[in-house]
């Protein structure tokens, strides 16, 4: 029989890590590595199905969903104003721009302690965490993508009677959409990474604490529970944010 | 020059500042367009057509001189431009592009439907509707340029060279599509070429540019309308315009050469 190359290339991206779980729980069962840190697939399975049935696994869980939702928007949205108005007006872009690039490049998770500081230990120390990894990404993108519109349309916008908030509307948003949808993911990445870290250093709650606690005492299966968790919403907000993008922008759709 | 004036370039002026002195695009030009008249402007590329046309819809201000538009009665826009080269938003859809005049200019729903509805016929692109650019022609984006300018009903219409990145087929196509919306609507159009065919072609009366941005001579188009192109081309008269104008742009294009 003979199969579609796009066929094959899924069988073959679906076997890759099946098996690499029956190595591993084979390796796990024969001694072949440590299985105090490596425990056996089936058995951190087991461990999943325990943490769901009593409900630390979905409340952990929610927590950091919801600390990470409410980040992305208080980072996003000023970040997609702000860089509209860099894009849009150079006197701001002058302004402001020097600010930006001086702070870009410290390090987010460097400046936990200092945030902690501010914020507190409560959920605002959280969500500014993951509102600074968001803001910067989005206002960059927003503001280059606004910049490399091609001045015409904004002449053609000005000759057909757009003024002030249709101009943002009608031309300058839609056409730094697709620089911005890059930057909205970056950020996003970058929000599940550091919600992470400052859950691990001042929480009581979500996946990062599970899995900082759950190493702390020595409960490894938990702890790969707590990744697993993690590495799944990753993937679920990729694929959310780039049938957002497919949805949002439909002229870019070439199929 | 048919009936009252509508635009009236006084004096009009336009210097760049360079890093070595300045450019002159624009000498000082002076000139009337007639209300419902189609005058067209030839000359050499580079001359000043784009600049002088964006200082009448609004877009640069002239160093000196000014420009002024007759206002007719109603709520109409003042202008409304067919840019050179692609201008029509590659993130709308047809109809989105051809409505947005009208749109900007919070006109009611009902009535943008039916205009741009109408105008979509006119220009054959009704079953592109809800297509977007990237699924257009060349041809049929300057169709839906055309379609957005006349879809708002300016009180004068600028056409910055809009056909003269198509293929001598569309060319002529698009012509005759833009005559036949032209004779039911006789809107007062400046346009801008620097194809002679085309000016004597469209136009009612013609202004030849210089290279150094000066009106150098103009030629009125006696033909009748409604015209058609291909008839119009077999005739001796249109010979002897083409003849004249393109006398009078060659000594031009030796000056720029
Ligand atoms: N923003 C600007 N800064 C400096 N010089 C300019 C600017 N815009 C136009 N020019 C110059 O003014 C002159 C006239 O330009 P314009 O675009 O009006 O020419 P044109 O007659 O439309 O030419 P074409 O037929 O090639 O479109 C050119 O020499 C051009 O280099
Ligand atoms: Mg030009």
């Amino acid at each position: 029989m003979k199969i579609g190359e796009a066929t094959r290339d899924r069988v073959l991206s679906v076997a890759s890590p099946v098996a690499l779980f029956v190595l591993w729980e084979i390796a796990s069962r024969a001694h072949w590595i440590d299985s105090r840190f490596f425990p056996a697939p089936s058995s951190i399975a087991g461990t999943f199905g325990a943490m769901i049935a009593n409900g630390t696994l979905l409340s952990n869980t929610l927590t950091t969903l919801e600390r990470l939702a409410i980040g992305l928007v208080v980072g996003g949205v000023p970040g997609l104003v702000l860089g509209l108005a860099m894009g849009l007006y150079r006197p701001i872009y002058a302004l402001v721009d020097p600010l930006i690039s001086a702070t870009y490049p410290v390090p987010k998770s460097a400046i936990l302690p200092l945030i902690l500081l501010v914020f507190g230990l409560g959920e605002a120390s959280k969500i500014a965490m993951v509102a600074i990894g968001m803001f910067y990404p989005v206002v960059i993108n927003t503001a280059a993508g606004v910049r490399q519109i091609d001045r015409i349309y904004f002449d053609v916008g000005r000759n057909f009677g757009a003024r002030g908030p249709a101009v943002f509307r009608t031309i300058a948003f839609p056409g730094a959409l697709p620089v911005i949808m890059t930057g909205v993911k970056l950020g996003a990445g970058l929000g599940l990474i550091l919600i992470a870290i400052a859950e691990m250093v001042g929480a009581q709650s979500g996946l990062g604490f599970l899995i900082w606690n759950a190493w702390q005492i020595l409960q490894v299966n938990v702890m790969y529970v707590g990744l697993i968790t993690i590495a799944v919403i990753g993937f679920v907000l990729t694929v959310m944010l780039n049938e957002l993008e497919r949805l949002l922008i439909p002229s870019r759709t070439r199929r | 020059m048919s009936g009252a004036a509508k635009i009236r370039f006084e004096n009009v002026e336009k210097r760049f500042a360079l890093r070595d002195g300045e450019h002159v695009a624009l000498g000082g030009i002076s000139f009337e367009v007639g209300a419902g008249e189609f005058f067209v402007i030839v000359g050499p590329s580079g001359c000043g057509k784009t600049t002088l046309l964006r200082i009448a819809a609004g877009l640069d201000r002239p160093t000196s001189g000014r420009v002024s538009i007759a206002h007719g009665e109603g709520e109409r826009p003042e202008n409304a431009m067919v840019f050179q080269g692609d201008s029509i938003f590659p993130w709308m859809t047809v109809r989105e592009n051809a409505s947005y005049g009208l749109r900007m200019r919070g006109a009611a729903r009902a009535h943008i439907d039916e205009v741009v509805g109408h105008y979509l016929d006119r220009t054959g692109l009704r079953r592109f509707a809800d297509a977007y650019p990237y699924q257009l022609s060349g041809g049929m984006k300057q169709r839906v340029s055309i379609a957005r300018a006349f879809a708002c009903d300016p009180e004068v219409l600028l056409m910055d060279e809009p056909f003269s990145a198509l293929d001598e087929q569309n060319r002529t196509l698009l012509q005759e599509e833009l005559l036949r919306i032209w004779d039911e609507t006789k809107k007062t159009v400046v346009f801008i070429t620097h194809s002679v065919d085309e000016a004597v072609t469209l136009g009612d009366r013609i202004m030849v540019m210089s290279a150094d941005g000066l009106p150098k001579a103009y030629v009125d188009v006696p033909f009748s309308r409604p015209r058609s192109v291909l008839e119009l081309r077999a005739t001796p008269e249109y010979g002897r315009l083409f003849h004249d104008i393109w006398a009078q742009l060659r000594t031009e294009i030796h000056e720029v050469a």
